[in-house]
C-alpha cells in the first residue's frame, strides 16, 4: 500500500476504479442509450444507418431548413459573444488589475450576478430591452449576443481572472514601460501573450454555453441551435438525437482543449 | 515537566529508490539517548528522506530502522510513538491551539481533564500558554511553529523529528526559535534529529551533525569537528566559509603562497589541488603577501575584508572590528599555519 | 486634475454601459414589474397572487426537487472527487473527467431531456430492458416521465458534474502535512477523516449543495423540453405568464414570480458566499 493510501489522502486503487467504473457506466447509459436510438427504425426494434445518411442527403437543407438556420445563428452567435467577451470584458478586466485595484471585487461582485439572477428571471426583463434594440439594430439573430455575453459573464471572468491572477501584470507593464514602450505596445506585446491561456479558456467556455443556451432564445422567440433541436424533435427525434450527440461531441473536444492548454503552461500553483 | 528518558535510534544499511534514483545510498547512523542530531546537506541529498524513513512516512527498500533497539520498519507511523514538527502548514485549520496540542492525547484516550492539563502545560513550555483558545489562522509564522512543537511533544515520544521547522521563518525568528528549541529539548532529554539545509543552524543547535550529499553520509560529528576538521572538500566547502586557493601538494604538503601547511583527510597525490582556508586564518601583518583591500563588510562583532594578491586571486580575510581598512589600501596578509582541506584538481 | 481624474474613469464606461443595459435593467424590470398592473399603476395584486396553491405548490415542488437533486448530486460527485484524489491534475484521466463535466453541467438542458427520453422513455432503452429483463413496467401506475419526478434523473445528471467542477479543488485544498501529523500524533485512517478532513471540508462542501440548490432551482431548459405543457415548477410558472394568456387582474405574474424566485436566490447565494469565505480562510 502506497504511503498515502495508508495516511487515509488518497483512495485505493481499487476503491477508485469502482467508484470512476459504477459512476462512468451509470452516465454512459443515457448517452448509449440516445445512439442507439439514432439507428433505431420506427418501433419495429430493427435498426438503419436511414437517419445519419438522411443529414447529407440531397434533401437534407430543404427538410432540415430550420434546424440548419439554428446551427448557424448559433455558431454567429457565438462568434460574436466571443467578440463582446474579448472587446468589452477583457480589457475592462486588464483596465482594473492595472489601474483600479479598488474596483477588483466590485467587478467580481457583477460578473458574479448572473448566477443570483439566472436566465429565466433575466428573461423576463429583457423583453421590453429587445423591443428598443430591435428598432434599433434591426430584428437580426446576432443582437442576442449582447444577452448572451451577460449569461457567459461569471464563466469568462473566472477563466480571465486566473489568468491575471498567475501573471503580475503590474509588474509586467512597469517593466515594459521602463524599457520605453508606450501603453498599446506594453498591452500588445507584453501583456496578452501572457493573458493567452485564460483569453482562450473564457473564448472556448463562452462558445459552450451559447451553444447550449435555450432558455432567452426561446422566450424572445429566436431561432438557435436548441430550439431548432425541440422543434425537429416533433417531427424527427432521430435527427434531434443526432445533431445532440454531435454538438455534444463537438464541444466536448472543445473543453478538452482547454484542459490541454491548462497543462502545457505549467501552473506554477502550489500545494 | 517531568523528564523524558530518550531512545536510541539506529539506522542500518538504509536505502531508497524512487525509480531510477536513489535517494539514500546505505545509511548508517547511531544516535544516543537524549542526543541532538542534525542531518545537513544541501537540496536532493537525502535528508528528508533519511527523517521521513525514521517517522514511517517513507519506506525504504532495504536496511534496518532501530528504536531502542526494536526493528519499526513494518511498524505504521502512528504506532512508532514518535513527534514529529513539519515545514510549515501542519497545524488542523478547524481546532483551537488547545485542541491541537490536545489531538495526540486525544488519540491515546487520555482523559479529558488530564488532556486540557497537559496541553496547557507543553503550551506554558514553549510560552503560549495564552494563545490556547486561537485558531492557526491567527497566528504568526513562529507561534505555528511554536504550537506545532507543544503538540508534538505533549505525548511525551521516544524521538522527536524536526523537519527544516525554521526554513519558512523570517531570520530573527529562526534564530530565537532554534534557541528555545535546543533549551526544551536539553530539559526532556528527548533524542532528536533536525533536518536542515542551513549550516549555520545545525551547528548552533546540535551535539553532532551529520553532513549529507546525494544519499550518504560524508561525516558525521560534533560542530567544531566538521568546521576544524572537515574530512573531505565537500564538507569544508559546506560548512562554514572557505576561500578557495590554487596550491601545489609536494611530499605530503601543501604548498601556497610561499606557505607550507598540512593537508587534512585521506592523504593526496602530489600535484595541483585547490585548499580550503578559512577566513579566520589568514591575518594581517606588518610583512607577508602583498595585497590591495578591494571591499569591507561590517558585520556587527567581526569584519570580512575582500583583499586582492598580486596574482589577481581574491581571498576573503576575517578579522576584528577595529581594524577598519578602505577599498585601495594596500595591506599584507598572512597564513595562520592551521591545516587545510584539500581537493585535486582534475585536468579538462 | 480633476478633468483628468474623472476622465481616467472612460476606460470603464463601455462594460459598465453595457452592464447597466443588459444586466442592471433588466434584472430591474423583472423584479419590479410585479408591482404594476397592465395600465401602470402600483398593485399588491400580483404580489399576492404568489400565495395562492398552485404557484406555492409550484414552489414547493421546485424546492423540493432542487433539495433532493442537489443532496445526491453532492454525495455522489464528492464521492467521484475522492475517487480523483492522488491522480495527475494534467493527466489523462483528470483532463477527461473535468471536460466531460464541464460539459454535462453546463451544457445539458434540451439536449439531456432528449437523452433520458431515450433512455426511460416508453420506448428507452433502458425501460425495454427492464421491462423484459426483470418483467417490471416502470410506468405501470403513471407515466411519470412528463411530470415533476421525471425531472429527478435529468437533473441529477447535470448536479453530479457540477459537484465534481465545485468540490474538487477543495478535496485538493487538504494538505498532506495535516495527513501526516495525524499519523505522527497516533490517529488512523478514520481519524483523519472524521476529526480532520470532513470538519475541513464541511464548509465547502454544504456550500456546495447550496450551489447545487440553485443551480436546479433556476435551471429551465431541461423541465422546458420535457414537460411542454403544464407548469409545476417555478421557472415553468414564468413560461406560462409569458407565453399565455394572462389571469385578469394579474397580468404581470411573471415579474412577481421573478421577484420571489430572486429571493430565493439571493437567499442561497448568500449562504454559499458566506461558507466560501470560512473556507479560504482557513485554506491559505
Amino acid at each position: 500500500m502506497s504511503t498515502a493510501s495508508r495516511l487515509g489522502t488518497e483512495p485505493s486503487k481499487l476503491t477508485r476504479w469502482i467508484i470512476l467504473g459504477v459512476v462512468g457506466i451509470i452516465f454512459a447509459i443515457p448517452m448509449l442509450a440516445l445512439l442507439e436510438f439514432t439507428f433505431r427504425s420506427g418501433l419495429s426494434g430493427e435498426h438503419t444507418l436511414d437517419h445519419w445518411t438522411g443529414l447529407v442527403g440531397e434533401d437534407a437543407g430543404r427538410t432540415y431548413r430550420n434546424l440548419f438556420t439554428g446551427i448557424m445563428n448559433s455558431l454567429l452567435l457565438a462568434v460574436v459573444t466571443v467578440g463582446i467577451v474579448l472587446v468589452v470584458l477583457m480589457p475592462t478586466m486588464v483596465l482594473v488589475q492595472l489601474q483600479f485595484p479598488k474596483l477588483k471585487r466590485v467587478l467580481e461582485f457583477i460578473c458574479i450576478i448572473p448566477i443570483t439572477v439566472p436566465a429565466i428571471v433575466l428573461v423576463v426583463g429583457l423583453a421590453p430591452v429587445y423591443s428598443v434594440v430591435v428598432k434599433l439594430f434591426g430584428g437580426s439573430i446576432w443582437t442576442l449576443a449582447f444577452a448572451y455575453g451577460i449569461t457567459v459573464l461569471p464563466y469568462a471572468y473566472r477563466a480571465i481572472q486566473s489568468s491575471l491572477d498567475a501573471v503580475d501584470l503590474i509588474t509586467l507593464s512597469e517593466a515594459g514601460r521602463s524599457l520605453g514602450a508606450n501603453w498599446l505596445v506594453v498591452l500588445w506585446a507584453v501583456l496578452l501573450p501572457n493573458l493567452r491561456r485564460g483569453i482562450l479558456a473564457a473564448s472556448f467556455i463562452s462558445v459552450a454555453v451559447v451553444l447550449g443556451e435555450f432558455t432567452i432564445a426561446s422566450l424572445l422567440s429566436r431561432v438557435n441551435l436548441q430550439t431548432a433541436l425541440l422543434q425537429v424533435y416533433q417531427s424527427d427525434p432521430w435527427v434531434a438525437g443526432i445533431i445532440t450527440l454531435l454538438a455534444l461531441a463537438f464541444v466536448f473536444i472543445l473543453l478538452l482543449l482547454i484542459g490541454r492548454l491548462g497543462s502545457s503552461r505549467r501552473d506554477r500553483s502550489n500545494a | 515537566m517531568t523528564s523524558t528518558s530518550g531512545a536510541t535510534v539506529e539506522l542500518r544499511g538504509v536505502t531508497k529508490s524512487y525509480g531510477s534514483h536513489q535517494a539514500l545510498a546505505g545509511i548508517d547512523l547511531d544516535i544516543l539517548p537524549g542526543e541532538f542530531v542534525a542531518l545537513l546537506g544541501p537540496s536532493g541529498c537525502g535528508k528528508t528522506t533519511a527523517l521521513r524513513a525514521l517517522s514511517g512516512l517513507e519506506s525504504i527498500n532495504s536496511g534496518a530502522i532501530l528504536i531502542d533497539g526494536e526493528n519499526v520498519a513494518n511498524v505504521p507511523t502512528n504506532k512508532r510513538d514518535i513527534g514529529m514538527v513539519f515545514q510549515s502548514y501542519s497545524l488542523f485549520p478547524h481546532l483551537t491551539v488547545a485542541e491541537n496540542v490536545e489531538f495526540g492525547l486525544r488519540m491515546r484516550r487520555v482523559a479529558k481533564p488530564e488532556r486540557i492539563l497537559r496541553a496547557q502545560e507543553s503550551l506554558e513550555l514553549v510560552g503560549l500558554g495564552h494563545l490556547a483558545e486561537r485558531y492557526a489562522h491567527q497566528l504568526s509564522g513562529g507561534q505555528q511553529q511554536r504550537v506545532a512543537l507543544a503538540r508534538a511533544l505533549v505525548t511525551r515520544p521516544r524521538v522527536l523529528l524536526l523537519d527544516e521547522p525554521l526554513s519558512a521563518l523570517d531570520a530573527k525568528v529562526r534564530v530565537q526559535l532554534r534557541d528555545q528549541i535546543r533549551l526544551i529539548q536539553t530539559e526532556l532529554g528527548i533524542t532528536t534529529v533536525f533536518v536542515t539545509h542551513d549550516q549555520e543552524e545545525a551547528l548552533a543547535v546540535a551535539d553532532r551533525v551529520a553532513v549529507m550529499r546525494e544519499g550518504r553520509i560524508e561525516q558525521i560529528g560534533t560542530p567544531e569537528t566538521l568546521y576544524t576538521s572537515p574530512a573531505t572538500p565537500f564538507v569544508a566547502n559546506f560548512v562554514g566559509l572557505s576561500n578557495k586557493v590554487e596550491a601545489k601538494m609536494v611530499d605530503g604538503a601543501v604548498h601556497l603562497h610561499g606557505e607550507k601547511l598540512k593537508p587534512l583527510g585521506d592523504p593526496i597525490a602530489a600535484g595541483p589541488v585547490t585548499a580550503f582556508v578559512r577566513p579566520e586564518d589568514i591575518v594581517f601583518a606588518a610583512s607577508g603577501l602583498a595585497a590591495t583591500v578591494v571591499a569591507s563588510s561590517f558585520l556587527g562583532s567581526l569584519r570580512r575584508t575582500q583583499v586582492r594578491l598580486d596574482d589577481d586571486s581574491l581571498l576573503s580575510v576575517q578579522h576584528e572590528v577595529g581594524y577598519a581598512v578602505q577599498p585601495g589600501d594596500p595591506v599584507h596578509v598572512r597564513f595562520l599555519g592551521s591545516a587545510v582541506a584539500v581537493e585535486p584538481i582534475v585536468a579538462g | 486634475m480633476s478633468v483628468r481624474g474623472v476622465a481616467r474613469y472612460a476606460g470603464l464606461t463601455p462594460f459598465a454601459l453595457y452592464v447597466l443595459i443588459f444586466l442592471a435593467i433588466p434584472t430591474t424590470l423583472a423584479v419590479t414589474t410585479g408591482f404594476f398592473d397592465k395600465d401602470g399603476s402600483f398593485t399588491w395584486s400580483n404580489i399576492t397572487g404568489l400565495f395562492t396553491p398552485t404557484i406555492l405548490a409550484a414552489f414547493g415542488s421546485s424546492f423540493w426537487i432542487s433539495a433532493v437533486t442537489a443532496i445526491i448530486g453532492a454525495i455522489v460527485g464528492a464521492l467521484v472527487c475522492y475517487a480523483l484524489l492522488g491522480t495527475r491534475p494534467d493527466g489523462a484521466l483528470r483532463t477527461m473527467v473535468d471536460s466531460i463535466a464541464s460539459v454535462l453541467a453546463q451544457f445539458g438542458g434540451v439536449m439531456l431531456a432528449f437523452a433520458f427520453i431515450a433512455t426511460i422513455g416508453l420506448q428507452g432503452l433502458a425501460t425495454l430492458w427492464i421491462k423484459n429483463t426483470l418483467g417490471v413496467d416502470i410506468y405501470a401506475d403513471s407515466f411519470w416521465l412528463y411530470q415533476v419526478p421525471g425531472l429527478l434523473l435529468p437533473y441529477i445528471y447535470f448536479q453530479v458534474p457540477l459537484m465534481v467542477i465545485t468540490f474538487m479543488p477543495a478535496l485538493q485544498g487538504l494538505k498532506t502535512q495535516w495527513a501526516e501529523a495525524n499519523a505522527t500524533l497516533g490517529g488512523t485512517r478514520f481519524t483523519y477523516w472524521t476529526r480532520i478532513a470532513a470538519p475541513v471540508l464541511a464548509p465547502s462542501f454544504f456550500g456546495s449543495v447550496l450551489l447545487l440548490f440553485a443551480n436546479a432551482f433556476s435551471s429551465y431548459a431541461t423541465a422546458a423540453a420535457l414537460i411542454s405543457q403544464g407548469a409545476q415548477i417555478v421557472p415553468l410558472q414564468i413560461r406560462a405568464a409569458l407565453v399565455s394568456e394572462t389571469v385578469l387582474g394579474r397580468e404581470n405574474m411573471a415579474g412577481s414570480l421573478a421577484l420571489g424566485m430572486i429571493v430565493v436566490m439571493i437567499v442561497v447565494m448568500w449562504g454559499y458566499s458566506v461558507l466560501q469565505s470560512r473556507t479560504s480562510r482557513w485554506q491559505r
